[in-house]
């Protein structure tokens, strides 16, 4: 099987995504030129399209080199954390892998937020830093930050150039690094004379990473393995997470779906990868999940995770997480499996060719004559939905509601927009009441948290995704963290729309304040209510948006419709929202899943007769 | 919780051991001993790590040590299949009067005085963690004035080699 050529490590391919730039014809005889033009064109080569950064001292040679390039568009940020967050917002929105580039030292370093950010959701982005001269790096110099050692735990793998005669290769192993096996963020850091230094060019470079053989094609053996439990589960869920996703798994997942008749629930990081509108699918899982959706998981007799982490926002406490389950575990990075929760099938490989092996094997066990009776669980499941169906209530105090805000965004701009969001309650709220039809349309900071996500995130999904609306929903408090990318956006002509779902208050904070701090509000009232600073709307049209206020119920649509309508340039809608408003259902945490809270002071009763009833059956 | 030994090769490139011992640290891993050298490869360095934990937080950390890109080939090495060596040096207080007591004890555990004064002696004495103590045990009535320890190396018996499959 193995040939002689096949030996080195292939050129990085870029995953079969539509929409791909062609990459620049390679040239394979070695040409003379500077490491930052060998920079240039490695980019190219490699696929690359957009660059989203800011120049300083030490990158200065690249960004020269960069002004020649009809290739590659760069996008001139605000502020970093703006470039890193966009790279990811793009690589999110495309599949394709985001590049990022700044300067040595500061530059650098307000890189690092959104490198955590990549590592804990897996997104393919490339960061170029630029670095002092090599005589100069360790002697504490000018802008010298040693960003390979503090970004080691953050990201996939990072480089520090030191011979420029590496740069090909190495942008052709980050590239490679960060979009094949679990994707992530890789870093190449390159020294200021490293740039300036005269080399060769040519392309394709052979690869040379000897330790990194991520495994693709599932083992047989477990598929039917798991094929087998599946047959046999009479109360089965399949837990998808955002590998599925990642894998452009969507259409086999729904193929394994409708074959076995499985109930879906999807991640924070899946939203999307199953159609919310599918009979089969009983919403997210976890903290805020639906009492469908986290019950399901609790009572399960089998969890097929399909590139889930077990991340303990889904588990809740742990040792008393599904307890009855047995669990199938699918993901391409072997270390995630049994990592929280024990597997007892364990499958290692890509969601996509895992799921389709699956469909194949279920197939196989049908014919055979196993085909389980899931009419009890779905009879069971039923209720619970119509039971404890996602709602809210609207304030009493006569405010706006922010679900009501979110619920109508998403109704009128439909699911063929893409959605970012910050992080707290308005990104809970738009993870629940915007209904997800397709992969790719919900764009968010999930294992990080990162707050100020949405703005820059959107503003990369936009240049990912010219032609598609793009909306950020965001908070008040996120808002004021990155808005000054708007200004990028604004004279970029990435036209995005923010709904800044504005309660004054840090609301995630202040929610556990009211529940769990006896409602003493700590520091979590912004003044954007009482003093009205600032003023989103003048905000707005100071950084060349235009800024529009709603603040009744009557306004919504037309507010949003008047949003719509906007295309030259960005829109600020500055949704006044009553600050009570809280998001339900909740796990506490820490709490076990079974102590869900439907809403405020209501926990579930589960009719344990009837569950057991349909369990009678099997043994 | 029990010890392991780790024969981890990886990359001989710069930052490899930032790498792997910043890769224990947080993920909460406590290393007993790392010794790290250079194999038959050039490119090739081999780690030995000795590691304290129970069979299911050492997978995960294999599994985690496995993702680094540097890192080629891990394999544990059972103390019953494999010779395990540390290397000490050891500056025991040794005037005329107990000199020749120390050097006998010297001669018992087959070990090397490599250098003597009027005052000491310093001894170097290789073997496996359980025969060090028990020579420091013996030395320690004298007086231990300086000892520096090495981490645990470790090969596999017979004539298979970790080496050999691990290069391109």
């Amino acid at each position: 099987m193995t040939s002689a050529t096949s030996r080195s490590n292939p050129v990085p391919k870029p995953p079969p995504q539509a929409n791909r730039p062609k990459p620049v014809a390679p040239s394979s005889a070695p040409v003379r030129v500077t490491g930052a033009q060998a920079l240039v064109r490695s980019l190219e080569a490699a696929g690359c399209s957009v660059v989203f950064g800011i120049p300083g001292g030490t990158i200065m040679p690249a960004y020269d080199a960069l002004l020649d390039s009809t290739a590659l568009r760069h996008v001139l940020v605000r502020h970093e954390q703006g470039a890193g967050h966009a790279a990811t917002g793009y690589a999110q929105a495309t599949g394709r892998v985001g590049v990022c580039m700044a300067t040595s030292g500061p530059g650098a370093t307000n890189l690092v937020t959104p490198l955590a950010d990549a590592y804990m959701d897996s997104v393919p982005v490339v960061a170029i830093t630029g670095q002092q001269t090599r005589a100069l790096i360790g002697t504490d110099a000018f802008q010298e930050a040693d960003i390979c050692g503090i970004t080691m735990p953050i990201t996939k793998h990072n480089f520090l150039v030191t011979d420029p005669d590496e740069i090909p290769r190495v942008i052709a192993e980050a590239f490679h690094l960060a979009a094949t096996g679990r994707p992530g963020p890789v870093l190449v850091d390159l020294p200021k004379d490293v740039q300036q230094a005269v080399t060769s060019f040519s392309w394709p470079p052979e690869l040379r990473l000897p330790g990194y053989r991520p495994t693709t094609r599932p083992h047989g053996k477990q598929v039917r393995e798991a094929a087998k439990l599946i047959a046999g589960a009479r109360r089965p869920v399949l837990y998808v997470g955002g590998g599925v996703i990642k894998a452009s798994a969507s259409d086999e997942l729904r193929a394994l779906a409708e074959l076995t008749g499985i109930p879906v629930v999807t991640t924070l990081m899946a939203r999307g990868a199953f159609p919310d509108s599918h009979p089969q699918h009983l919403g997210m899982p976890g903290m805020h999940g639906s009492v469908a959706a986290v019950t399901a998981m609790q009572k399960s007799d089998l969890l097929i995770a399909l590139g889930a982490r077990f991340d303990d926002r889904v588990t809740g406490k742990l040792s008393t997480f599904a307890p009855d389950a047995a669990v199938v575990h699918a993901d391409i990075d072997p270390a995630e499996i049994s990592k929280n929760r024990k597997a007892d099938v364990p499958i290692v490989g890509d969601c996509r060719e895992i799921i389709a092996e699956l469909v194949d094997a279920v197939r196989a066990e049908r014919e055979a004559g196993n085909e389980p009776d899931l009419d009890g669980w779905w009879k069971t499941l039923n209720s619970w939905r119509e039971a404890f169906p996602l709602g809210y209530e609207w304030p009493e105090d006569g405010t706006l509601s922010p679900q009501y805000v979110i619920e109508r965004i998403g109704a009128l701009v439909g699911p063929d927009a893409l959605y970012t969001a910050g992080v707290g309650q308005h990104q809970m709220w738009a993870a629940q009441f915007i209904r997800y039809e397709h992969p790719r349309t919900w764009i968010n900071s999930g294992g990080l948290g990162t707050m100020g996500f949405a703005v820059p995130a959107a503003m990369g999904a936009k240049a990912g995704q010219p032609d598609k609306p793009v909306w950020a929903i965001d908070g008040d408090g996120c808002f004021q963290m990155t808005n000054q990318e708007l200004a990028t956006c604004a004279i970029e002509r990435l036209p995005i729309k923010v709904a800044v779902i504005n309660n004054g208050n840090l609301g995630m904070v202040r929610q556990w304040q009211n529940l769990f701090y006896e409602e003493r509000y700590s520091h979590t009232d912004l003044g954007t209510h009482k003093h009205r600073i600032p003023d989103f709307v003048q905000l707005a049209q100071a950084l060349g948006c235009v800024g529009l206020r709603c603040e009744s119920r009557e306004d919504v649509d037309r507010v949003v419709k008047e949003a719509m309508e906007i295309n030259d340039r960005p829109v600020v809608i500055d949704f006044v929202v009553g600050k009570d408003a809280q998001v339900w259902p909740m796990v506490a945490a820490g709490a076990s899943n079974d102590d869900i809270m439907a809403a405020r002071g209501i926990r579930p009763q589960f009719d344990e007769d009837e569950l057991f009833t349909t369990e009678a059956s099997e043994r | 919780m029990s010890r392991h030994t780790l024969s981890v090769l990886v990359e001989n490139v710069p930052g490899v051991l930032a790498r792997v011992s910043g890769l224990f640290s947080r993920r909460g891993f406590n290393i007993e001993s790392l010794a790290v050298g250079p194999t038959e490869h050039p490119e090739i360095s081999r780690m030995t790590i000795v590691v304290s934990v129970d069979e299911l937080p050492l997978e995960q950390v294999t599994k985690q040590l496995n993702k680094l890109v540097n890192v080629i080939k891990i394999v544990e090495l059972d103390p019953s299949a494999s010779v395990q060596r540390e290397l000490l040096l050891v500056k025991v207080r040794a005037d005329a009067t107990v000199r020749s007591q120390v050097l006998e004890t010297v001669q018992l555990f087959r070990a090397k005085v490599v250098d003597v004064s009027p005052e000491a002696v310093t001894i170097e004495a290789t073997g496996t963690a359980d025969k060090l103590d028990a020579l420091l045990r013996m030395l320690e009535p004298y007086g231990v004035r300086e000892m520096v320890q090495s981490g645990m190396v470790a090969i596999g018996r017979g004539a298979r080699s970790i080496t050999a499959t691990a290069v391109r």
